[in-house]
């Protein structure tokens, strides 16, 4: 399967990944190499075969809505790599 | 031309539960920032959500209050994109398979008939954080992001695009933001954002059948503002049409201080979600047994008791209206009645002295320092003739003041009535004797003052004597 | 016998009989993992001073007779477990600066039976990998051939007890991520059913697949940490509620009238002849035990590969979009948000970790999700039906671990799909949900160690370690020991 460069900056920007040309032609390369030998799936009919998200049979999991206690402010801002007061700090969200 | 709006609804409901809906954080309004989290809500590496049981309990009530359909098996998908105020890069919503679908909401405006509008699905999921932007205690030149809100429960009410005006649109959500305070899964305070509302708002040509690219509006916390930006998107729309101009599907902010919209340049970004099935959470199964139990368990809506009220108590509809705007209202409406039976009194005197106090002092009716039973002894004694109705309110002022019981102000400060015909009698006596020429005047024809007499007796009995009593003596009396 | 060689029954006896301390024990642990580690490179942190104060502890435990079968061993876990206050990376430079607040359920497990951490493991970045070239802390190398690659994404697990750095360790199985390595380093590792053990705490590669276990030195060591480690845990939804049986009591039952089946799909002409005769051994042994052995079909074996790819990096895609830089980990110096996004990641992320972000991002994207995630979804389910029909002929199935014994530092790094399918045996066991293990069947001709698969069915884990144990009773490679 063809996968062009335009499709990984596509990809790229999704996964917020920035990426050099170089990269960007190697994945091309290489993701295209995936894709094609994936490709043999469509050969299989699965028609209505329900799609399995989890092997083993499992529902209905609960908590009960009682509090715990949290981990605390300077636990949680701990390994923040900026903050500023109890905030985490990024650049400037413009909206 | 003339244009055809056409209104949706997406309406986020801030769920009224004690915990959030993955963890087990608080979800208590204004504490200090991120002092609410934990590894789950701050998207800790490792961290797993687990599903509040409480969160699928309202939703169920919700949907079965909108006649939704619950679905028997939904799941949870991710919801994935980047955002500072998201923890974890994506938001654990529902996307195929929602908890509830294909409900609808009948309402009407300015007594119209009924209109059905379509609730296409309600769904669960996860509230994002908050991002400051250059406060004094926060990040300075940038945004801050606290994740108190983080995980906070939410649903999302999808309305079809049946609505069609402003005005349809803000009974939708006032009918919509009724149902759930009076279920008890929300409070309703859209300043804090418990409620808040999105709306999806295009315009087509009069009879034409396609619909017009529409805007999506973001951020309108009250209903004035529901109605505000729906007006300006449609002008909005019609002008830049009118201008030869075409309307690009965008993501729009409404700002109430200008009352104008304007586009989100954060949200241009074409938008691939890459929903698909969170595989942290398992399946949840919404047995029939499970729905009918949930359906026991539903108060009377307010439709239902505003019938009731008009079938059984034979209020008028717009008394049973007002009587019906709030659970709370209802209930001590209700409350009322029970100790007293006139309900027509115990009516009035709610929607009058009552709700007066209650907007003079900022109070809730939960809150009310004159409670139903309080109020019925009040109306007992105008009803058994101890005090009129005028005394009454100066007694109702008192009891609001103080907290005493009706009776003991009464007793305390001498208001019960005068009936006594013989201490009546004499005051009458002393006042025609006192005013001869205004007895002349009655005599020869001047019935008009009557007024005056009646005045001048209930002045000199401090308003004590029974109304009905002076007419009748006096009306013997002046006749001679 | 040096304590660096003993198991944990072996070093239990000896602390129990006071002929040692856990501080012993520790401390020669500590030595051992000082001189050998320039050569093999298992370890991404030693926790030295924390060990020796845990082995203090124990020991008083043990003085006090309260000596559980755990208590004052030294382990050492995969750098993917949360650790409280020590750092934690997942192999990644991301995470290079990442103490965790909290520890990973499975830990909690073992620390509370009194076991003592000796550090934390290398491994591939994100478990994405089958060899531990892609941590971002170095290569890890196979003790029996340092040339070799230990396997991965367990590498540094599986090295660890073949170098004899630890007693026991702890790692994580997504496509085979310790059975692979454990057949590559000759020793025991199981991969529980999904759902057995919880995974609250354990960074996320692959949720509807990823699964811790223990590679020990010997099959009741191994029933020994998954008594331990198994269990229901309320903050992982998908950890299952049913009973833990007695792992260590199911051992000696033997496997006279066991059916074992052997799966066609596995036995194939590309196999390396050092392995297929390790199998052939094998199921002489079996037989000779009293074994029973079934021809049997897995149809769908050659789909999953390609579904596993999908799956598991459309799964990552989503699980690695918190390494944002916002509230832990690598923060690049950036002007403004979008910036501060990708430039982190690209630093902070190696290129095998971005390609399987690129394909999952990929398979998940509008107009592909359905012909890639969905599609790859229902091949699944044909494959966990394949299992299913099997299993109801069948108590075990018999299989190779990996196609070859366990190849060149650098061999397959610059083909990505090459070293997927070096996968293709342990993967569909992930798919399928249920539980295999890998325990060691012989050596190749230049003495690489071979390990055999035991697979059985959900929750079957009693029947693998018993059938396990049974091969091990009759069979002496488990008591090999890498030179060096």
């Amino acid at each position: 399967m063809e996968m062009t460069v335009t499709d990984v900056e596509y990809v790229a920007r999704l996964a917020r990944l920035e990426l050099s040309l170089k990269e960007k032609e190697l994945f091309a390369g290489q993701m295209g190499a995936i894709l094609g030998y994936v490709e043999k799936l469509k050969g299989l009919n699965t028609d209505g075969i329900v799609p399995t998200s989890h092997a083993v049979p499992m529902e209905n999991s609960f908590r009960e809505d009682i509090t715990s206690p949290s981990i605390g402010l300077e636990k949680a801002l701990a390994n923040a790599p900026d903050r500023a007061g109890s905030f985490f700090a990024v650049p400037k969200v413009i909206e | 031309m003339k244009y055809q709006p056409v209104i949706g609804l997406e309406v986020h409901v801030q769920l009224l539960t004690d915990t959030k809906i993955f963890c087990g954080c608080s979800t208590k309004f204004g504490s200090e920032p991120n002092s609410q989290t934990c590894p789950v809500c701050l998207g800790l590496p490792g961290a797993l959500p687990v599903l509040n049981k409480k969160v699928v309990e309202f939703a169920i009530k919700a949907g079965l209050s909108t006649n939704c359909s619950i679905t028997p098996r939904s799941i949870f998908a991710r919801k994935n994109y980047f955002y500072p105020d998201l923890p974890k890069g994506y938001q654990i919503s529902q996307f195929e398979d929602p908890i509830c679908q294909r409900g609808w909401l009948d309402i009407a405006v300015d007594g119209d008939a009924l209109k059905r509008i379509g609730i296409t699905r309600i769904h669960m999921e996860e509230d994002a954080g908050k991002l400051v932007h250059g406060e004094l205690s926060g990040p300075g030149d940038g945004s801050g992001v606290d994740l108190n809100r983080a995980c906070t429960p939410l649903l999302e009410v999808v309305s079809e695009p049946d609505l069609r005006t402003s005005d349809e649109a803000v009974t939708y959500l006032k009918q919509l933001h009724q149902i759930v305070t009076w279920l008890g899964i929300c409070d309703g305070n859209m300043e804090e954002g418990s409620f808040r509302c999105d709306a999806n708002v295009s315009v087509m040509p009069v009879g034409s059948d396609t619909l017009g690219t529409r805007a999506e509006i973001k951020n309108v916390n009250s209903f004035k503002f529901v109605k505000q930006a729906i007006e300006y998107e449609i002008q909005r729309q019609i002008d830049l049409i009118e201008d030869g101009g075409t309307v690009v599907q965008e993501t729009r902010l409404f700002d109430p201080t200008s009352g104008t919209t304007r586009s989100m340049r954060s949200k241009e970004e074409a938008h691939d979600y890459r929903y698909f099935p969170d595989p942290d959470l398992v399946p949840l199964v919404i047995s029939d047994e499970w729905i009918e139990r949930s359906r026991q368990k539903l108060p009377e809506l307010p439709e239902e008791r505003r019938q009731r009220f008009m079938d059984e108590l034979g209020l008028p509809l717009y008394d049973a209206e007002v009587l019906t705007s709030s659970k709370a209202l209802a209930d001590y409406f209700e409350a009322g009645i029970a100790a007293h039976s006139n309900a027509k009194a115990v009516g009035n005197w709610i929607m009058g002295e009552i709700t007066r106090s209650l907007n003079d002092s900022g109070t809730t009716i939960e809150a009310c320092p004159i409670r139903p039973g309080q109020l019925a002894e009040l109306l007992k004694l105008i009803d058994n003739g101890t005090i009129s109705g005028k005394i009454a309110k100066t007694v109702f002022d008192e009891m609001w003041r103080s907290g005493k019981a009706a009776q003991t102000i009464v007793e305390e400060q001498g208001l019960v009535q005068v009936s006594d015909s013989g201490a009546i009698e004499s005051i009458i006596d002393e006042i025609m004797a006192g005013n001869a020429g205004q007895v002349d005047e009655y005599r020869s024809g001047k019935e008009k003052v009557f007024g005056f007499f009646v005045g001048q007796v209930m002045k000199a009995s401090k308003g004590k004597a029974n109304p009905s009593v002076v007419n009748e003596l006096l009306l013997n009396k002046l006749k001679g | 016998m040096s304590i660096f060689n003993m198991t944990i029954h072996e070093l239990h006896s000896a602390l129990k009989g006071k002929q040692i301390s856990s501080l012993e024990a520790t401390s020669a642990m500590l030595e051992r993992i000082e001189a050998v580690e320039p050569h093999i490179g298992s370890f991404i942190t030693v926790t030295s001073e924390q060990a020796l104060a845990a082995a203090k502890s124990a020991d008083q435990l043990i003085a006090r007779g309260e000596c559980d079968l755990l208590t004052g061993i030294p382990l050492a876990i995969k750098d993917i477990f949360l650790t409280e206050g020590i750092r934690t990376t997942c192999g990644s430079r991301i995470l290079h600066n990442f103490i965790p607040p909290y520890s990973a359920t499975s830990w909690e497990k073992l620390r509370d039976r009194g076991a003592v951490l000796l550090g934390k493991l290398n491994q591939d970045e994100f478990a994405m990998g089958s060899s531990n070239e892609s941590s971002a802390y170095g290569v890890t190398r196979n003790p029996w051939d340092t040339t070799c690659i230990p396997g991965g994404s367990s590498g540094g697990s599986a090295a660890a007890v073949a170098a004899r750095q630890a007693t026991a360790t702890l790692g994580t199985d997504t496509g085979g991520s310790i059975r692979q390595p454990a057949s590559h380093c000759g020793c025991v590792g199981l991969k529980p059913t999904y759902g057995r053990v919880s995974r609250y705490g354990v960074i996320a590669y692959a949720s509807s697949l990823d699964q811790v276990g223990p590679l020990t030195r010997d099959v009741t060591d191994c029933a020994v940490m998954l008594g331990a480690l198994a269990g229901h845990d309320p903050k992982d939804s998908t950890s299952v509620d049913t009973p833990v049986p007695n792992y260590s009591a199911a051992l000696p039952q033997g496997v006279k009238g066991l059916r074992i089946g052997l799966p066609k799909e596995y036995f194939i002409d590309g196999l390396d002849p050092d392995v297929q005769k390790a199998m052939n051994a094998a199921i002489e042994t079996y037989r000779r035990l009293g074994a029973e052995f079934v021809d049997i079909s897995l149809p769908h074996t050659d789909y999953a590969v390609a579904t596993y790819y999908l799956i598991a990096t459309a799964e990552a895609s989503s699980n690695l979009a918190r390494y944002d830089g916002v509230r832990f980990g690598h923060r690049a110096e950036a002007d403004g948000l979008l910036e501060m996004y990708t430039r982190s990641r690209s630093e902070g992320f190696g290129s095998e970790v971005k390609r399987r972000i690129m394909l999952g991002t990929y398979a998940l994207s509008s107009g592909y999700y359905d012909a890639y995630y969905v599609k790859a979804q229902k091949v699944r389910t044909l494959i966990m039906n394949d299992f299913i029909s099997a299993f109801a002929n069948v108590d075990v199935m018999l299989t190779p671990v990996a196609p070859t014994p366990a190849f060149k530092i650098g061999e397959k790094i610059n083909d990505p799909l090459q070293m997927y399918l070096s996968d293709i045996f342990t993967i569909p066991v992930n798919l399928a949900g249920t539980c295999a293990m890998s325990i060691p069947a012989g050596f190749s001709a230049s003495g690489l160690p071979i390990g055999l698969q035991l697979i059985g069915k959900p929750f079957g884990e009693e029947t693998i370690l018993r059938a396990g144990f049974a091969f091990e009773q009759a069979t002496e490679w488990h008591t090999r020991k890498a030179t060096i």
